[in-house]
């Protein structure tokens, strides 16, 4: 290997890392280590100027491996790795030394002699950098789209309509989403089934949308630009392309249960579609309900069918795509709120959730679009509770966001269909979004009660002739400092939004992470907001967190650029980090093949040498440390290197072994 | 031996998709933890060899912490399973080294947990600087 001729740049990062940590001294520091020729520091060596400071030593000085100490290298590694391979230095020569990050940002003291063993150790693993090739391979110029919401919705009209094939699998019958469910919304109170069908029909009839619904992604392989998915698609019992939507089967079937889409509310037949837009307009068969399922009978649909659509011997079937990029957008689930006793949820009549009311006030909903008691009246009051379970350190910390908005929205629904007095109960008012103020005040001087205050219970327990038949809500108005009883004939609740149920399985198989509040993580708050820890895969929509529809469908095209733009750029880089086989050293013992996550080992028998498929291969190392002939090497990540790495961190501390 | 200015020197491995980022997350939250724990990055806790572990021992560190993403959530789908496996056996060589089974974790840290890295490295640096440096031999003869 030729003599080391290593550069040490240390970024000040503004005061970041100056802040708290002596550059002076770690630069002279750096200087003295073996192997460096300069070492330098600059106020941000990210920046143009920083970064030409770099490429003017690689060509003046001839340096051959560079050392930028500065953030994490999950910022900028990308950046120094492009810069110096502008000057002929290939990229995998470059090591970070996160002194910001790690360092400078989390102690007070002792950052400047941590700064020195990071950059020491930098230096050392330098040392033994290995050049690596960097290699392209062609992309697949299709997108998964997976959950058919508005957010997916969206997506998926941009890429098709930039005349790219997309696959859209949706969970349910029909796309849609939560927002289909929705009656009015905020805060221009335009119908949502006016604004969302013709985009669902535009999905339908899109000659670049392949749409799947019920069903799920079963399996992810390979990488970034050459995805393989798997599809298990759940029989419908009804022949799509015979199936002419005239609803006859729905008209006929006898059997009932509740609808899911109804919030519960309503019933839909055994072989329905969750609602007259559904898109596709072809009905399903539930065989939990359907009778000839477990008898054998009926056939109700069956008979009066005119095209003879029914598929009583459909089965499940599994298909199997090759897609360059996928987007995730599975949306969000409500709180439950039986759990929180106080509120009296499932347990008290006329007590319901947000989305019992929307389903409540839209007119093909259960109830045609009447505000109705249990009883079948019409309510003469009602208490909207904001922050169910949401800024709540036992359920959800975080803050739902669209609660304010569309409770606001309610007493303005109300006010249209009743006479009712509505009474608001927040916590605070967060009106944040464009026309969310002007709302705000246009509801407040439509004559709303608002109390501030957190709900101690609702209760019918009543302590009055005026109390009596009425749900009481006990309150603290926190602005007056006294409590209240409120008699009310109806309490909706607005529950937090939370992560899908099954959102853990859905990470894993994409590989994708979860955050704190349990959505799914971007990788950049700020900056990269729809990437994810998985190149290739985005997330967008209320996948990612709480978000009303305008911020969802700005995600959501977000989310389809992004896409668009891998799939477009034809081919794309895959890690070189692999792991290779040395022949020598194989004893062909067969350990690596099982251990590998991809079946990236292959056995050549005649040789009898395990064997690493490069494009397979993602680098993670668990064949290279399992080897016990040491026969696999880590590229970028050999044990040497890492060795060196372990010594330049410890390098300041008395070893125990020279003690003795 | 232990004296009043005693500082622990700890060697932590952190996977790249969880561990580290959660450690970087702690880091824009502005989060202050002590700074005995000098990181080495790996793309995951599977590459992780026991050689590692003792190398970091035998080159001086007071302690080692491994950190990794939670179970079932690992970018190379099961690299922790297969590292919970080799530690179970780490942790026997260390105990037979005389190592005190303080001075080694393994602990698993989303790239959301931020606050759980910092307090992870304030618990263990308090532990291992209560135990005093690392006497490798001195307990082997011992034992
Ligand atoms: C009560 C209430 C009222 C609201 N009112 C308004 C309003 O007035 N104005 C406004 O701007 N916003 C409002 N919102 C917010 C709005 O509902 C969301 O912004 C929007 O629906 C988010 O769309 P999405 O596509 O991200 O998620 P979703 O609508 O949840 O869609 C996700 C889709 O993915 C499917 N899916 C889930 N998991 C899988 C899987 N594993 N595989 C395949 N498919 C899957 C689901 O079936 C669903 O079709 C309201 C929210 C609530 C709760
Ligand atoms: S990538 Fe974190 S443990 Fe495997």
């Amino acid at each position: 290997m030729e003599e080391p001729k290593i550069g040490v740049f240390i970024c000040h990062c503004g005061t970041n890392i100056a802040g708290t940590v002596d550059i002076d001294e770690v630069r002279e520091f750096a200087a003295g280590l073996p192997g460096v020729v300069s070492a330098r520091d600059y106020k941000f060596t990210c920046s143009e100027p920083g970064q030409l400071q770099i490429k003017e030593d690689v060509k003046n000085l001839g340096l051959n491996r560079v050392v930028v100490a500065a953030c994490s290298p999950r910022m900028h590694e990308i950046t120094f790795r492009k810069a110096v391979a502008e000057v002929g230095l290939n990229p995998y020569l470059l090591q970070i030394a996160n002194i910001r990050e790690q360092d400078s940002w989390v102690h007070k003291n002792g950052s400047t002699e941590k700064a020195k063993a990071l950059i020491r150790a930098a230096v050392q693993r330098a040392n033994l950098l290995e050049s690596l090739e960097r290699r392209e391979v062609p992309v697949t110029p299709s997108v998964l789209v997976v959950g058919g919401g508005i957010a997916g919705i969206q997506a998926a009209l941009n890429i098709a309509n930039a005349n790219h094939k997309v696959y859209l699998v949706e969970r349910e019958p029909s796309i849609g989403g939560r927002m289909i469910q929705l009656d009015k919304t905020f805060p221009t109170l335009d119908c949502s089934s006016c604004i969302l069908t013709p985009k669902m029909a535009a999905v339908g009839s899109h000659p670049n949308i392949e749409l799947m619904t019920y069903s799920e992604v079963e399996d992810v392989s390979g990488y970034i630009g050459n995805f393989k998915v798997k599809v298990r698609k759940k029989p419908r019992y009804v022949d799509s392309e015979l199936c002419t939507g005239c609803g006859i089967c729905i008209e006929k079937c006898p059997w009932k249960t509740d609808s899911e889409f109804d919030m519960g509310l309503g019933k839909r037949k055994a072989v329905y579609t969750p609602f007259p837009q559904a898109v596709p307009n072809v009905p399903v068969i539930d065989p939990d309900v359907c009778v000839y399922f477990e008898k054998g009978t009926c056939r109700a649909c069956e008979k009066f069918c005119p095209p003879g659509a029914i598929a009583w011997d459909q089965k499940e079937e599994t298909v199997e795509l090759e897609v360059g990029a996928i987007i995730v957008a599975t949306g969000y689930d409500l709180l439950d709120p039986s759990p929180l006793t106080q509120y009296g949820y499932k347990r008290l009549d006329n007590v319901i959730t947000s989305l019992e009311f929307e389903r409540m006030c839209s007119a093909t909903g259960p109830t045609g679009g009447e505000l109705v008691l249990k009883d079948g009246s019409a309510p003469q009051s009602v208490a909207i509770i904001h922050c169910v379970g949401s800024r709540d350190k036992n359920y959800c910390e975080y803050c739902s966001r669209v609660c304010c908005m569309y409770a606001l929205k309610y007493s303005h629904l109300i006010g249209e269909k009743t006479d009712a007095d509505v009474y608001q109960l927040y916590i605070d008012m967060r009106c944040y979004g464009k026309g969310f103020e002007e709302f705000y005040k246009r509801l407040s001087d439509e004559g709303v009660n608002f109390v501030r205050g957190k709900v101690a219970q609702v209760t019918d327990q009543v302590a009055g002739e005026e109390e009596q038949g009425k749900l009481v809500v006990v309150t603290e108005d926190t602005l007056l400092g006294r409590m209240l009883r409120i008699p009310v004939d109806m309490v909706i609740l607005c529950p937090a939004m939370v992560a899908r149920a099954d959102a853990d399985e859905v990470a894993r198989r994409f590989l994708i992470n979860r955050g704190a509040d349990g959505f799914f993580l971007e990788r950049h708050p700020k900056l990269e907001p729809v990437a994810t820890a998985s190149d290739g895969v985005f997330v967008v929509g209320c996948a990612q967190g709480p978000k009303d529809i305008p911020d969802t469908v700005a995600q959501a095209s977000a989310g389809a650029a992004e896409a668009l733009s891998l799939i477009d750029r034809g081919t794309v880089e895959i890690e070189a980090a692999t792991a290779v086989v040395d022949e020598e050293m194989c004893s062909g013992c067969k350990i690596c093949l099982a251990l590998c996550p991809y079946n990236a080992i292959t056995f050549d028998e005649e040789k009898k040498l395990a064997n690493v498929n490069d494009i397979l291969c993602k680098g993670c190392g668990v064949c290279v440390a399992a080897c016990p002939s040491a026969a696999i090497t880590g590229r970028h990540f050999t044990d040497k290197q890492i060795f060196a790495e372990i010594d330049g961190l410890l390098a300041d501390v008395k070893p125990p072994l020279v003690a003795v | 031996m232990v004296t009043g200015t005693y500082e622990p020197t700890i060697i932590g491995f952190l996977c790249n998709w969880c561990a580290y980022q959660g450690a970087d997350l702690a880091g824009t939250s502005r989060m202050e933890y002590p700074p005995n724990v000098r990181p080495v990055r790996v793309m995951c806790t599977g590459r992780i060899d026991p050689t590692f572990i003792l190398k970091a021992f035998a080159e001086g560190a007071d302690g080692v912490l491994v950190g990794g993403c939670h179970p079932g959530d690992c970018h190379y789908l099961e690299g922790n399973y297969k590292a919970i496996r080799r530690i179970t056996m780490v942790r026997r060589m260390l105990e037979q080294f005389g190592i005190e089974p303080e001075r080694f974790r393994l602990e698993w840290v989303s790239a959301s947990e931020g606050a759980k890295w910092a307090k992870i490295v304030e618990e263990m640096t308090e532990q291992v600087r209560d135990l005093g440096p690392l006497q490798w031999w001195e307990n082997v003869r011992e034992a």
